[in-house]
């Protein structure tokens, strides 16, 4: 097993591809997985984190077989602005 | 209660008259907010609009606003219908329906939808302009 994690967005757009996989044994939270897939990059103050299809915070806890996903904002509904 | 992720264009008016709950006598309010796609935006014309979504966890978080919905208001039915993929000026973005025995509660419920489902159903738009694509990063606030 792994830690399935997706990218959307223009954070895909960012990192080149829309999901990669860690070994689970190098990661306990959703900060670490961050850290392992943008190679020591801070975690940007406005990204969105999810467990699980769930909303997550940095130290949320990942376990073996969890998606993770990152993404920017969201913006659904009209496009009212 | 209806959530769906449509690819291809739809008609919302359709769509509502094929959808609305038979509530044998019960329903006294039906409200509705249907979102369209403009050609402008910030000030610079848009000319076409691409939708991303997280499959299964935009669909996940859509359910769980009707329902609250639905609770809250005690409404006879919900519908949230949103587009996804390359969308034109003109087309439907999003339909948002609630059905229930009186206006205040239906009124209440759709604009609930509407607005949890800007803030909190994974979406993203990217623009395509004249001078290029640019992804929108954040929403109307409401005024």
């Amino acid at each position: 097993m792994a830690i399935v994690v997706k990218f959307f967005a223009s954070l895909r757009e960012r990192m080149g591809c829309s999901e990669t996989t860690l070994d689970a044994q190098q990661v306990k939270t959703v900060a670490e997985v961050w850290q392992r897939v943008a190679d020591g990059e801070p975690l940007p103050a406005n990204l969105l984190m999810a467990v699980n299809m769930e909303y997550a915070e940095a130290d949320s806890e990942v376990r073996d077989g969890d998606e993770v996903a990152f993404f920017p904002p969201v913006t659904g509904g009209a496009h009212d602005r | 209660m209806i959530v769906e992720i449509r690819t291809a264009p739809f008609d919302p008016w359709q769509e509502l008259s094929r959808r609305t709950p038979d509530a044998g006598g019960r329903c006294g309010a039906t409200a509705v907010f249907v979102g369209t796609m403009r050609d402008f935006n910030e000030g610079v014309s848009v000319r076409e609009m691409f939708l991303e979504h997280y499959p299964g966890m935009t669909e996940k978080h859509l359910e769980t606003i009707a329902a609250e919905a639905v609770a809250r208001w005690e409404l006879l039915d919900a519908l949230i219908v949103h587009r996804v993929g390359q969308i034109r000026p003109d087309e439907t973005i999003v339909l948002v329906a609630a059905w229930a025995a009186h206006r205040a509660e239906a009124f209440a419920a759709a604009r609930y939808l509407i607005e949890e489902l800007k803030s909190r159903a994974p979406f993203w738009k990217k623009e395509s302009l004249p001078q290029g694509e640019r992804w929108v990063e954040k929403n109307t606030p409401v005024g």
